[in-house]
């Protein structure tokens, strides 16, 4: 783990992190006219942090509350059964639910799309929302499926022998984004 | 964690901790509109009940729709083994039919083990109870229930049961319920007693990691958990006791006997319930009575076992397994 964090270089840092999730906010309310009908969902485990603090900001901006929760999509993932099972991350649905509502997505690094396509099949359990958007910290590119993000953080294009890790205080104790090598051992991302 | 589940003293204190954190997330999806998962489909798991079970059967097939898996259900009464058929050409009929779980329930100790190692058949085995042996997943969803009430539902993630005080009454000597109990809440860190008339504890108790003691009276006080068990007369073929009265009068739970229970001191019983001998009316109806919720709690604990089972391409696995990821 220490030899891979040396070798890594550090694309975004804790300030740069704050402006880009200030960013985000600004252009959810611009294009949901006033977000009064938006509910943000993080992707555990990061995309989950990620929508608290998108939502802090939106209810600075806005002076209203901003319904957040997390959707676990582990259950729903096209590679279940090639891995052992994952232990499951909770899903929590705000109490007026989705049905109507613009509902966006929230994760850290958008790579091959499968973890979106999971959530959406999520979502389709739960209610009916009145659109889907999605935004991420970082797009790193190399999409398999059609699927694009509606906010980027940052586009970060890398080579698929390139990891990309984000680190966030909540979890990791300090906000950065790193850019490393891949380990002969594949350090998956997504 | 194996990739069956035969008995509850297999589980180490890790996978029995993953198996209720992953019943906790289970349970949330009854919550919702749409009760059901994508996670098993396209995979056959049969019930196999060589014995009568209403409540076992139905959770479990509960549990099997939720995470849409296949269902095939297998009663003796009426089959082919009314005819004489043995155990292994009933499994490996089963095999020839690509099945991919078996959830057993048979009359006969030890018949999950048999099916599970003998080479009849790949399919992963999940024991729904055997003889007097064990009842694993009623050993979970009752340790789940525990921590549920005593610890709390989100405070009891990643927790055991450490230095809870478990008391279970009842027929200790016909009871599997019992038996898988004491192996896993002894894993899980619990302190069980057991409390029955000598000639319902069966021989050897003394080897179990539990108490044991006849008087329930001096042990209600310093409980944390009642568990009372059904007197399974159908399995009695000696006189265990003088009368039902006396037994009732001195092991049954009333109104006077739970009132000497710790405030927080949940009571429960697996079911099915006879009102009158262990337990009466006035008990089985108090908010401090978790029979119903025990019912509930075995659907979500039976998805968390048939998706830590069968979800991947082998079961989780806590430990051992570096490479990982």
């Amino acid at each position: 783990m220490d030899t891979q964090q040396s070798e890594s270089r550090a694309v975004l840092e804790g300030p740069d992190i704050a402006r880009v999730l200030t960013r985000i906010a600004h252009e959810i309310v611009e294009r949901a006219k006033g977000a009064d009908d938006v509910v943000l969902l993080g992707i555990p485990t990061r995309g989950v942090f990620l929508a608290q603090r998108l939502a802090a900001k939106l209810e600075e901006i806005t002076e209203r509350k901003v319904p957040v929760g997390s959707l676990d999509i582990t259950m729903y993932r096209d590679d279940l059964r090639m891995k052992p099972p994952r232990a499951l991350a909770r899903t929590d649905i705000p109490a007026d639910g989705i049905d109507g509502r613009l509902v966006v997505l929230v994760d850290d690094v958008l790579f091959s799309g499968r973890t979106i396509r999971a959530a959406l099949d999520a979502l389709n359990d739960i209610g009916r929302p009145r659109a889907v958007q999605l935004a991420v910290l970082v797009d790193r590119g190399h999409r398999e499926l059609p699927i694009r993000a509606d906010y980027v953080g940052k586009n970060l294009p890398t080579s698929l022998r390139e990891t990309v890790k984000v680190q966030l205080a909540e979890e990791d104790g300090r906000d950065t984004v790193l850019l490393g090598a891949k380990q002969p051992a594949p350090g998956a991302q997504q | 964690m194996q990739r069956h589940l035969i008995s509850a003293a297999d589980l180490t204190r890790d996978d029995a901790v993953l198996i209720l954190d992953t019943a906790e997330e289970m349970a949330r999806v009854a919550d919702r509109p749409i009760k059901k998962l994508p996670t098993l489909r396209g995979r056959t798991v049969v019930n196999l009940f060589f014995e009568d079970s209403t409540r076992t059967r139905i959770s479990f097939e509960a549990a099997e729709k939720r995470l849409s898996a296949d269902v095939i259900n297998f009663t003796a009464k009426g089959s082919s083994v009314s005819k004489g058929e043995s155990l292994k050409d009933t499994a490996q009929t089963l095999e020839a039919m690509g099945v991919d779980a078996v959830v057993i329930r048979h009359g006969a100790s030890g018949a999950p083990y048999r099916l599970a190692t003998s080479g009849w058949i790949d399919a992963a085995v999940i024991n729904a109870g055997d003889g007097t042996h064990q009842h694993p997943t009623q050993a979970l969803l009752d340790a789940f229930t525990m921590r549920r009430r005593l610890v709390g539902r989100d405070a009891g993630l990643g927790q055991d049961l450490d230095g809870k005080r478990i008391t279970i009454v009842g027929d200790i000597l016909h009871g599997r319920v019992a038996r898988s109990n004491v192996d896993l809440l002894h894993t899980l860190g619990a302190q069980v007693t057991l409390v029955a008339p000598p000639t319902l504890l069966p021989v050897g108790v003394e080897t179990w990691p539990c108490e044991v003691s006849y008087d329930l009276d001096s042990t209600l006080p310093k409980s944390d958990a009642v568990m009372m068990l059904r007197v399974q007369r159908e399995r009695m073929n000696a006189a265990f006791f003088p009368t039902e009265r006396e037994y009732s009068r001195r092991y049954g739970l009333d109104g006077d006997r739970m009132a000497r229970m710790p405030e927080h001191a949940i009571v429960m019983h697996p079911g099915p319930m006879v009102r009158g001998m262990e337990i009466t009316a006035e008990v089985a109806d108090s908010d401090r009575c978790t029979a119903i919720e025990q019912v509930a709690n075995g659907v979500s604990i039976r998805m968390a076992v048939l998706y830590l089972l069968l979800g991947g391409n082998e079961p989780a696995v806590t430990h051992s397994r570096t490479e990982e990821k």
